[in-house]
């Protein structure tokens, strides 16, 4: 919606797209006519290529799916039985009253936003001030925090569960969602996209008396919605599906997650009984995937536009 | 509005630079006045235009406005409008909230604004266009939103930088005169950067011609045609352009390919042994017969040219010939005719320079040598 305005603004900006449309045609062209020559030996096997990746991601995920419907026992049978008979809603209220199964979900709606919101405030106003403000020692920050990305959260897991053990963090909120906050990544990409603003745009902001907070919300962020939406919905993917720190943090169903209280289900349970666990598992699932599916578009609008703009 | 004063300025882009962007630049704009800055690209136009507004710090030297020292003034403070090449609109907002966005910084009231917009909107006939987003105007609108931007706060300086040369030829030309008629009618003190000599020639009360970063001189468009100070602004200024010829002076005589050009005494006088003779298109008049032959060793006084490319612009022409007998290294003369006289490619024109109307220069420092 609003990239075809931004594209629009600027005169010198209008060719390339037309001119990177004409390249793409002319090398689907290419690829057609190198199919024909080709013959459909190629073409066949360019197809059996996507159906195999398609089926290393979906197959899990079906059989997932299709688990938390069947009966326990015909969770185990050889052969393999593909569609469950009978098929069964039991695993989903087994779920719910097994486990304080929306405990769990509450939680992660609380930590999920608290440190998506987090996390993308801070992103902002920290890639703002390292791409558009200026003071001494900048670029100096933005290398430690770029630093700050090559560490893997493996490696501080350590010291940050000591630091929050001593404070008495432990199956507290704040415990779970401060040390995930901090956001190199954000910060990176949120960076680039307001470097990549034209900066005659940001110049005419000063001179129009805009200030620091009003240059943002006014200028900048409203010509950097589809890298924020890409940005937001990355972060809260990650947020959502988040194990390591939580499984650390929480004990109980006062403070864990979902993925963490599935654990509990399974811990309880012992490993035979899958059923409720997949049920779990895909009830998990749900909110991203109708998320992803409203924002993809926005979202893959986002993350090529750094890329096509020249 | 406001007068403006440039003081030694100087802009370095590193410290160790030899020559700065900006070589110390004094300039005295009064107020209401419109200042053209001109020169080739890299001249550092733009750049003295930034250190108006406060985009570019100042590394020498100081600007004054209305005599106040804008150093540490931000650019936001300074009350200056600029209307960029690119425009810069805001792609978010609609024309009028593009046109409001300073006056709302300002905290302006509601209906001041508006009544402002609506005027500045009028005025640039662009009642129709204000909910629409930039994205769905044409070039010659954007530009129009551009100024109505600068319009509406009523600044007490404009700066442009070269806000015509995204726009198609004659849009140009009507552009350039709305622009320059609007600057009359509001009085306020405009310095606006072009490379084009024919913007700066029509639009300006005075130009000023920039080379490497140094003012080269400041004047009506009228001196700066006349009068150049140097060899520099002689070509520059002028199109088609001036034809510089080096020559030796001998017996208060300067040659031009060999036809003698009488020089006013007091001029010979201060002239050294070489000179460069300047002589525009129209300084010349074609002569019939030439008197006296060049075969027998006398002076001829007339120019013989071949002529190797005619320029026809209907009212007039430019007839670009090379001396006859000069080598294939020789520079070419420019001579405008009448549209009477028709030259094509191959004949022999001989002609002679207009009395009065040449320019002489010091060969070595390139400087005009006047009286």
């Amino acid at each position: 919606m609003s990239t075809s305005t931004i594209v629009g603004t600027r005169d010198d900006e209008q060719v390339p797209p037309t001119g990177g449309q004409r390249r793409r045609r002319r090398t689907s062209h290419q690829v057609e006519a190198s199919a024909h020559h080709r013959g459909p030996m190629w073409t066949a096997a360019g197809y059996a290529g996507m159906v195999l990746v398609v089926l290393v991601i979906a197959v899990p995920l079906f059989w997932i799916l299709l688990t938390s419907f069947k009966e326990r026992g015909d969770i185990y049978v050889r052969p393999a039985q593909w569609w469950p008979d009978p098929v069964t809603g039991q695993n989903y209220s087994e779920l719910t009253t097994r486990i304080p199964f929306f405990d769990y979900v509450r939680n992660s709606v609380i930590i999920t936003s608290a440190t998506s919101v987090a996390k993308i405030v801070l992103g902002v106003i920290s890639a703002y001030a390292l791409s558009l403000l200026r003071f001494p020692g900048r670029s100096v920050v933005f290398l430690v925090v770029i630093a700050a990305l090559m560490v893997p959260n493996q490696i501080t897991v350590i010291s940050n569960y000591a630091l929050v053990a001593q404070l008495g963090w432990r199956n507290t909120f704040q415990g779970i969602i401060i040390p995930l906050a901090g956001v190199a990544f954000g910060t990176f990409l949120m960076r680039n996209q307001f470097l990549s603003l034209p900066g005659e745009i940001i110049e005419a902001a000063r001179l129009d008396g805009a200030g620091p907070m009003k240059l943002l919300w006014r200028v900048v962020m409203p010509m950097s919605w589809p890298t924020l939406v890409a940005f937001a919905l990355i972060t809260v993917v990650n947020e959502w599906n988040e194990y390591l720190w939580p499984f650390l943090m929480s004990d109980d169903e006062t403070t864990a997650p979902l993925p963490v209280g599935l654990t509990f289900l399974q811990n309880n349970d012992g490993v035979t009984n899958w059923g409720p666990v997949m049920a779990g598992t895909v009830l998990a699932m749900l909110p991203i995937l109708v998320l992803f599916l409203f924002l993809q578009r926005q979202m893959i609008k986002g993350l090529t536009a750094g890329a096509v703009k020249s | 509005m406001a007068t403006v004063y440039f003081d030694e300025a100087t802009r370095r882009f590193s410290k160790d630079d030899a020559a700065p962007a900006v070589d110390g630049i004094t300039l005295d704009i009064a107020d209401g006045e419109f200042l053209v800055l001109v020169g080739p690209s890299g001249c550092g136009k733009s750049t003295t235009l930034r250190m108006l507004a406060g985009l570019e710090p100042v590394d020498g030297g100081r600007i004054l406005v209305d005599g106040h020292d804008q150093k540490g003034v931000r650019p936001r403070d300074r009350d200056i409008a600029m209307v960029f090449q690119s425009y810069a609109l805001y792609p978010n907002m609609s024309a009028a909230q593009n046109m409001a966005f300073a006056l709302d910084n300002a905290k302006v009231s509601k209906a001041e604004t508006r009544q402002r917009v609506a005027e500045a909107a009028k005025i640039l006939e662009l009642e129709p266009l204000l909910d629409r987003k930039p994205g769905q105007m044409s070039g010659g609108q954007r530009q129009r939103v551009a100024m109505g931007r600068a319009i509406v706060r009523n600044p007490k300086v404009f700066c442009m930088d070269e806000p015509l040369s995204n726009l198609d030829a004659k849009l140009r030309v009507s552009t350039r005169s709305q622009i320059a008629g609007l600057q009359r009618r509001l009085g306020i003190t405009t310095v606006y950067v072009t490379h084009d000599q024919v913007e700066a020639m029509t639009m300006g009360h005075r130009v000023a011609v920039l080379r490497d970063g140094k003012l080269q001189q400041v004047d009506t468009p009228e001196r700066l045609y006349d009068h150049p100070v140097n060899t520099f602004v002689a070509a520059f200024i002028g199109s088609p352009a001036i034809t510089l010829v080096e020559s030796e002076v001998r017996e208060g005589v300067a040659r031009v390919h060999g036809v003698p050009v009488p020089l006013d005494r007091a001029v010979a006088g201060r002239a050294g042994e070489k000179v460069v003779v300047g002589l525009r298109p129209e300084s010349w008049h074609v002569v019939e017969t030439p008197a006296g032959g060049s075969r027998d060793g006398a002076d001829p006084s007339a120019l013989g040219l071949t002529v190797e490319l005619v320029e026809s612009l209907g009212s007039e022409s430019f007839v670009y010939g090379r001396p006859v007998g000069a080598d294939e290294g020789a520079d070419r003369v420019t001579v405008r005719l009448d549209k009477r006289t028709h030259l094509t490619v191959g004949d022999t024109v001989h002609v002679e320079p207009n009395r009065g109307e040449v320019h002489l220069f010091d060969a070595a420092s390139g400087e005009r040598i006047e009286a």
